[in-house]
């Protein structure tokens, strides 16, 4: 695409790829809720994305082809265009100012996107490793399709509770800045609603953080066992 | 009030800077800070030591020359203010100032304080105008302008050029700058023609030079006329209409 070459258009792509992932992460958090249902109804759930599209296509060309395929397309997209935007910026600085800046508006979190991003991404590879592919040396009591018990076992050991809670600390600070920048990104402005992107970026990452932290918290208060 | 000051000092572009510090006793409270750099520089003159270079013109926050860092804040500590509209009220006895000039890789320090601003004219050349000659001014309600765009446009065109949103902005991006001069063009009946050719080529012109918006919105907080990013917005969508829409329909935005 022509227009990704331009960083306006770039700035798209990470907004559209952005909503993408941020839809992942609701439906990813409301999902892993039904553990509080108990392991039968986890079990079924995570049974139940692979049947997803059955019978009219086979098992788990659904899953693959609608959900896994486009996230990571969407996760290589959103990071190819943040490295890109970041070393442009880089470079357009020049030298740096030489005293120190006293910023007005930009905040924590809208000036640490790349490292709260990056925190998230390394989390991901662990979490895939944890509880997706359930590699022996990262979760030695892994067994595919027990997922009540592979949680349980993971969060029985407080490292990997710090781990997820932190990095849904990261992730917290990244919605909570692009929730609010994806408006700007597309355009999506009119004084009308305007006061309500504010207040959207915040209560969405507030309803995800929550969502996401219940699990590693309810394990360790002994809710899920 | 007695104040010392720290300055980049530097001879030329490719000379090697640093920051210099001077005493600055007996400044009145209602100076401006460009007359404050004057009293420094009549002393500095009087001991036969070279005086701060720094740009100015207007001293009436109209023209855009006159931005420096202030105290790592551009225009300094008072919103809505451009340099040559502060005063040294804004300061106290024994303050320390650090004076700094505007950072980007596109704008080359001339000497001292005074960078070259001149990638600005290129973003403007590129189609910050309207091309067809518009003989005299036309009576006033000759064409109809809703109020709110009137207005919307007024505020855009408040835009003195003075690069602040471009220093202030942790990216270095231009875009604050160019999406107000669109802006005050594209609001108006008078700039649709041109519409989305001018949107295409003052963005990618931009981008020749500056860094990419990240919506920190620092800019709309260092700027002396407080332009809104809500222009940076308006400049966004109409890019990708100029590069998706049909130009023959786009026409009749
Ligand atoms: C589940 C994971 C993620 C979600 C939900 C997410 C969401 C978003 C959203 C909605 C935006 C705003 C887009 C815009 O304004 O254009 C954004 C921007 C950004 N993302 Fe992500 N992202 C995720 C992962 C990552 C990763 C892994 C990285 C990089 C290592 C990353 C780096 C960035 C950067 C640098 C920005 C630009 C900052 C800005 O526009 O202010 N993100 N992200
Ligand atoms: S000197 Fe003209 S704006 Fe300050």
């Amino acid at each position: 695409m022509e227009i990704y070459r331009t960083d306006v258009g770039k700035k798209y792509a990470m907004a559209i790829s952005g909503v993408m992932l941020l839809g992942f992460v609701v439906f990813h958090m409301i999902g892993n809720l039904h553990v509080f249902q108990g392991a039968a109804q986890i079990n079924t759930y995570g049974e139940g994305l692979r049947d997803l599209g059955e019978p009219l296509f086979p098992r788990t060309l659904v899953l693959w082809a609608f959900l896994r395929v486009p996230l990571a397309a969407a996760f290589a997209v959103h990071i190819h265009a943040a490295y890109t935007l970041g070393y442009t910026n880089l470079k357009a600085r020049g030298t740096h100012y030489q005293s120190p800046r006293d910023y007005l508006v930009a905040n924590y979190a809208s000036r640490t996107m790349r490292w709260s991003g990056t925190i998230v991404l390394l989390f991901l590879a662990w979490h895939l490793a944890d509880l997706t592919w359930g590699i022996k040396t990262v979760n030695s009591e892994f067994a595919r399709g027990d997922i009540y018990n592979n949680l349980v076992f993971t969060f029985s050991r407080w490292p990997v509770v710090v781990l997820y809670l932190a990095a849904q600390i990261a992730l917290a600070f990244h919605i909570r800045h692009g929730a609010w920048s994806l408006f700007q990104s597309i355009g999506a402005n009119n004084p009308r609603f305007n006061k309500f992107r504010r207040t959207f970026a915040n209560t969405f990452t507030a309803i995800i953080v929550i969502g996401f932290m219940a699990v590693p918290l309810g394990t360790v208060f002994g809710i899920i066992h | 009030m007695d104040l010392t000051l720290e300055v980049w000092r530097q001879a030329g572009e490719s000379a090697e800077g640093r920051f210099e510090t001077y005493d600055a006793p007996d400044v009145s409270e209602d100076m401006s800070f460009l007359e404050m750099l004057d009293l420094v520089n009549e002393r500095l003159i009087a001991e036969e030591r070279e005086p701060i270079a720094f740009d100015h013109d207007c001293r009436e926050g109209i023209c855009g020359s006159c931005g420096v860092m202030i105290n790592g804040k551009a225009h300094g500590p008072q919103l809505g203010t451009a340099t040559c509209q502060l005063h040294m009220r804004q300061f106290e006895d024994g303050d320390r100032i650090v004076v700094e000039p505007w950072r980007a890789k596109a704008f080359a320090i001339v000497r001292d304080l005074v960078v070259d601003r001149s990638p600005l004219d290129r973003i403007i050349e590129a189609g910050g105008y309207i091309s067809a000659p518009t003989g005299a001014a036309p009576d006033a309600n000759m064409i109809p302008v809703p109020k709110e765009s009137a207005d919307a446009a007024m505020d855009a065109a408040a835009c003195i050029g003075c690069a602040a949103c471009i220093a202030a902005c942790p990216n270095s991006a231009g875009q604050l700058f160019t999406s107000a001069k669109l802006a005050h063009l594209d609001l108006l009946p008078q700039g649709q023609p041109e519409r989305y050719k001018r949107v295409e080529a003052m963005v990618e012109t931009m981008e020749e030079f500056f860094g990419s918006c990240t919506n920190h919105g620092e800019c709309e907080s260092a700027c002396p006329k407080s332009i809104s990013i809500d222009n940076i917005a308006l400049m966004n969508r109409d890019y990708l209409i100029a590069k998706l829409k049909n130009r023959k329909l786009a026409g009749q935005h």
